[in-house]
C-alpha cells in the first residue's frame, strides 16, 4: 500500500544570532544552516495495516506524514502510496486519503458541525446516496447524535476530535494519517477515539498511520512500530521486538543491575524514553 | 459539483458564521465606511478651495474615486483570502487546503469572504452616482462599458496584487508591510487620476504596477477627454499583469511543496 | 516613578525588536509621501492664490506627518487592552500596586515613541537630500526648533491622552470596537491628518482648531514650516495645556470610578 525508498529531505533554516550587529548583517547576508529532516528512510506499509509512528520531538515524524500526504516534495527517494507518487498529482492522491491533525481544526469554527460536514462533501464530491450512508455509519460508530448541530467552537475537546474523525472520513478513504489524536483528551474520549480507530482498521480495512507521543496508543492500537530518530529509521518491528532491543541495550549497559524489577513490568513509557537516550536521539 | 458551486457553498458557510457576531459585523462596516468617508472629506473640502485639479472638476474627481474605491472594495471582498495569507501560512492551515482534492486558488478564495467591505461600496455608489449626475458626460452605452470594464479590470488587478502579496507569504513573513504601498496606497491615492500626481507617477502606474489602465486611460474616454474608443480596451491589459501575479503564486506553492514552512 | 520608567524601557526594547516591520513600514512611508507631495503640488499649481500655507511649510508638514505617523496616528490603539475590558482580566491589572492609568499612559507613550524614533531618523535624512521644492528645509531659526520641539511632546501628551481616554471609556460601554471606529475617525480628520487644517474653510477652520484633536500634530507640525507662529503659536500652546490637563483629569477621574464599579462587580 505504502513503499518510501531511501527518501530524503532536507530544509534550508536561515541562520539567526542574537543582537543588533548580527541583525543588521542578516540584512545583506543571511547564513543558511541545513538541517537533515530525513535522511535515506524507507519502510512498506501493507494494505490494512496499522502502524505507529514514533519518534522524539523534531525526528522527522511530520516531514513524513507531509510527503506521504502529498504536502511536501522530498529531495530524493521514492514513494508510492496506493500506486501513486503524492506530490505528483496531489488532487487525485488527496482524494484517497485521510488526515487528521491533532492540534488543527479542519472545522469552521462558527457553524453548526453539520454544515462543515456538508461543504466537505462538496469539496470531496461524495455523492448524496454515499454522503448520508457514510454519515449514518461514523454518527453511530463515534455517537456523534445532538453533536452535530452544535458550532465547532462551542464543542469540548473530546467531542471536536470525534468530529474532526468523521470529517476527515466521510469520503471513505483508504488511507488514514492520525498526527496525534489523542493529544489533549480526557481518559474517556480516549478511549472511545481508541476504540473507533481499532474498529475502523478492523471493519473497513482502512490503513492508518499514526504519529502520537502517547504511548498507550500505541499500545492499544498497533502491533508495529516504526521508530524514527534524527530522520533515520532506527527500529521497525512488533511492540514486543522494540521491548525486545530494549533489554539487548540495556544489557550492554552497567546501569541495568541497579533496577531490580523486569522488563515486562516497566511502562513503555519508560522502555521509550530509555531507548531515545540510548539511541542518542533526542 | 463545478467550482463556483462549491465557492457559493464556502460563502453560505462564511456569511452563516458572521452572523453569529452581528454587532462586530457592523461595527466593521461602518468603520470601513468611516476611513473612506474622511478621505472623501478631504477632497471635498479641497475643491471648495480649489474647484479643480489638472482641469479634473468636482465630480469628475467624485467618479474617478468612487471607480477606484469600488474595484478595491469588491476585490478586497472577494480575495480577502489571499490578503490576509500571512495567517494561513503561519498557522499551518495551508498544509491543509493541499490535502483536498480542489484547487488551491479556490480554496484560499473561499476561506474569507469580507462582506464588511460593503461600508465602503456603499459610500463608492453614492459618490458615484453623484458624480454621474454632477459632470457634464454624454452618457452612451460604450461609456458606461467602460465603467463596467474599470471596475471588472480593476478587481482582478488587486486580486493580482492580494496574490502576488501571498506568493511573497511562502518566502517570508517579514516585511511584507511594505506591499500596503501597492494596495492601500493606490487606494488612497487612486482617489485623483494618475496623471495629477505628474508624468513619472503616471508612467510607474502605466508599466509596473497598471493601475492606470483601470483608472486614468479608460477614465480619458470616459469623462470625453479623449474621443479614441480604444480606451475603453485598456483594463484589458491588466491580464498579462494578472498572469506574472498567478504565476508568482504558483512558484510560491511550489516553493512550499519542496521547503516546506 | 522608576516603576513606570521601567516599564517604559520595557516596552520600548519590545518595540525596537521588529525591524523589518520598520523597514518595510519606511519605504510605505516614503512612497506615501511623495504621492501627498505630488498631489499638493497639483493643487498648488491649479490656484497657488488659494493655497493657505506657503508650499515649503507643506512639504515640512507633509514629510514630519510621515516621520512620526506612529506617534500621532489614531488607530495605533492596543488591542490587548481592549482585550482585557472585554474579557475582565482587567482584574489581575489592578492586582498590580501601579496606577492602571498611569501604566497604560506609560504603555502607550512607550510605545508611540519607540515606533517613531526608529523610522523617524532615515524619513528624516533622505526627506532633507531631496531637491526643491519636494526637500525638508530647516526650520527659520533655533526659537521655531525648540517651539516644535516643546509643542512636539505636549502633542504627543494630548494624543496619548485621548486614547486613553477611550481605553477608559470602553469600561463604560458594550463595544469598545464601535467607540474606537468612532473616536479614529474623528481624530483622523479634526487633527489634519488626512488634510492639514488651514485647509478648511472658515468657520469650521476655527471651530476645528479650537478642538483638543488639533492640540495633536496640527500644531508642532505647522510651527516648524513657519505656518504657526506668533500670537497665534501662542494661543495653541495654551490650548494644548489646556486639552492636557482637562483630558488627563476626565481620563483619571472616569478611570477611578471604573475601577470602583469592577471592584463591586466582580469584573
Amino acid at each position: 500500500m505504502i513503499t518510501m525508498e531511501h527518501i530524503c529531505k532536507s530544509y534550508k533554516v536561515a541562520k539567526r544570532n542574537a543582537g543588533m550587529k548580527a541583525a543588521c548583517k542578516a540584512l545583506f547576508h543571511r547564513e543558511r544552516e541545513v538541517v537533515r529532516a530525513l535522511a535515506d528512510v524507507s519502510f512498506t506499509i501493507g494494505e490494512g495495516e496499522m502502524v505507529g509512528y514514533i519518534g522524539p520531538n523534531g525526528a522527522g515524524k511530520s516531514s513524513t506524514i507531509k510527503i506521504l500526504s502529498g504536502i511536501l516534495t522530498p529531495d530524493s527517494g521514492r514513494c508510492l502510496v496506493d500506486g501513486r507518487v503524492p506530490w505528483k498529482n496531489r488532487m487525485e492522491h488527496v482524494r484517497q486519503i485521510g488526515v487528521v491533525f491533532g492540534q488543527r481544526s479542519q472545522l469552521w469554527w462558527d457553524v453548526p458541525v453539520a454544515d462543515s460536514f456538508v461543504l466537505l462533501r462538496d469539496i470531496y464530491h461524495i455523492s448524496q446516496v454515499d454522503y448520508v450512508n457514510q454519515l449514518e455509519e461514523l454518527e453511530a460508530l463515534l455517537n456523534l447524535g445532538e453533536l452535530l448541530k452544535i458550532p465547532a467552537r462551542q464543542l469540548s475537546l473530546g467531542q471536536r476530535m470525534r468530529c474532526e474523525l468523521a470529517a476527515s472520513l466521510l469520503h471513505r478513504p483508504r488511507i488514514l494519517f492520525l498526527d496525534e489524536p489523542t493529544i489533549g483528551l480526557d481518559a474517556v474520549s480516549k478511549l472511545a477515539v481508541r476504540e473507533f480507530i481499532l474498529r475502523l482498521n478492523e471493519e473497513q480495512k482502512t490503513t492508518v498511520i499514526l504519529t502520537t507521543h502517547d504511548m498507550q496508543d500505541i499500545e492499544a492500537l498497533t502491533r508495529r512500530v516504526i521508530l524514527i530518530g534524527k530522520g533515520r529509521v532506527l527500529l521497525d518491528g512488533t511492540l514486543d521486538e522494540l521491548r525486545h532491543s530494549m533489554e539487548r541495550v540495556r544489557v550492554d549497559s552497567a546501569e541495568c543491575a541497579e533496577q531490580p524489577e523486569s522488563e515486562g513490568e516497566r511502562s513503555l513509557e519508560q522502555v521509550i524514553a530509555a531507548l531515545y537516550e540510548k539511541l542518542d536521539i533526542v | 459539483m463545478n467550482g463556483l458551486r462549491l465557492y457559493v457553498r464556502y460563502v453560505s458557510v462564511i456569511l452563516r458564521s458572521a452572523m453569529q457576531y452581528k454587532m462586530s459585523f457592523l461595527l466593521s462596516a461602518l468603520g470601513q465606511f468611516f476611513v473612506s468617508f474622511n478621505v472623501f472629506l478631504g477632497i471635498y473640502f479641497l475643491f471648495g478651495r480649489f474647484h479643480e485639479v489638472k482641469g479634473y472638476s468636482y465630480s469628475e474627481v467624485l467618479l474617478c474615486f468612487s471607480i477606484v474605491l469600488m474595484e478595491f472594495s469588491v476585490a478586497e471582498c472577494f480575495a480577502r483570502g489571499f490578503d490576509s495569507f500571512s495567517g494561513m501560512v503561519r498557522q499551518g492551515e495551508f498544509d491543509r487546503i493541499l490535502v483536498r482534492p480542489r484547487s488551491a486558488v479556490l480554496q484560499v478564495l473561499g476561506s474569507k469572504f469580507e462582506l464588511t467591505r460593503i461600508g465602503r461600496l456603499l459610500q463608492a455608489a453614492v459618490m458615484f452616482v453623484y458624480g454621474l449626475g454632477h459632470c457634464r458626460v454624454e452618457w452612451t452605452w460604450l461609456r458606461a462599458l467602460t465603467v463596467l470594464f474599470m471596475v471588472l479590470g480593476g478587481v482582478v488587478l488587486f486580486w493580482g496584487i492580494f496574490m502576488a502579496y501571498a506568493a511573497l507569504c511562502f518566502f517570508t513573513l517579514e516585511g511584507l508591510e511594505f506591499m500596503n504601498v501597492l494596495t492601500d496606497g493606490a487606494r488612497e491615492h487612486g482617489k485623483y487620476p494618475f496623471d495629477v500626481y505628474g508624468k513619472r507617477i503616471l508612467q510607474l502606474c502605466t508599466f509596473v504596477v497598471p493601475y492606470a489602465l483601470v483608472q486614468y486611460y479608460p477614465l480619458q474616454y470616459v469623462l470625453g477627454r479623449s474621443q479614441q474608443w480604444q480606451l475603453a480596451l485598456c483594463p484589458l491589459g491588466v491580464a498579462p499583469f494578472f498572469a506574472v501575479c498567478y504565476a508568482l503564486w504558483r512558484f510560491g506553492v511550489r516553493h512550499y511543496q519542496s521547503a516546506g514552512s | 516613578m522608576k516603576k513606570y520608567w521601567s516599564f517604559f524601557r520595557l516596552r520600548f526594547v519590545m518595540g525596537l525588536q521588529y525591524r523589518t516591520a520598520a523597514a518595510a513600514g519606511m519605504v510605505t512611508q516614503f512612497v506615501w509621501g511623495f504621492m501627498e507631495c505630488f498631489a499638493f503640488q497639483a493643487f498648488y499649481e491649479t490656484n497657488p492664490a488659494a493655497f493657505p500655507m506657503e508650499f515649503s511649510a507643506m512639504v515640512a508638514y507633509i514629510w514630519l506627518q510621515q516621520a512620526f505617523l506612529a506617534m500621532f496616528m489614531a488607530w495605533m490603539m492596543e488591542n490587548d487592552i481592549f482585550e482585557m475590558i472585554v474579557s475582565g482580566n482587567i482584574a489581575y491589572e489592578l492586582c498590580r500596586p501601579v496606577s492602571i492609568y498611569q501604566m497604560w499612559f506609560a504603555r502607550t507613550i512607550a510605545t508611540r515613541v519607540s515606533r517613531a524614533l526608529l523610522r523617524c531618523i532615515p524619513i528624516l535624512a533622505v526627506a532633507f537630500l531631496l531637491p526643491k521644492p519636494y526637500g525638508m528645509t530647516l526650520p527659520a531659526d533655533l526659537g521655531t526648533f525648540l517651539a516644535f520641539a516643546g509643542t512636539m511632546v505636549l502633542g504627543l501628551l494630548v494624543a496619548a491622552a485621548s486614547c486613553l481616554l477611550v481605553y477608559v471609556l470602553a469600561f463604560f460601554t458594550i463595544s469598545g470596537q464601535g467607540l474606537r471606529i468612532f473616536m479614529v475617525s474623528l481624530v483622523e480628520f479634526l487633527s489634519g491628518a488626512i488634510i492639514p487644517l488651514p485647509f478648511l474653510p472658515q468657520p469650521f477652520r476655527t471651530v476645528a482648531q479650537c478642538l483638543p484633536f488639533a492640540s495633536m500634530q496640527n500644531v508642532p507640525l505647522r510651527i516648524y514650516g513657519g505656518d504657526l507662529a506668533g500670537r497665534d503659536m501662542g494661543y495653541a500652546v495654551l490650548l494644548q495645556v489646556f486639552w492636557l490637563v482637562f483630558l488627563v483629569l476626565l481620563g483619571k477621574g472616569l478611570c477611578r470610578r471604573a475601577e470602583r464599579r469592577i471592584v463591586v462587580q466582580g469584573g
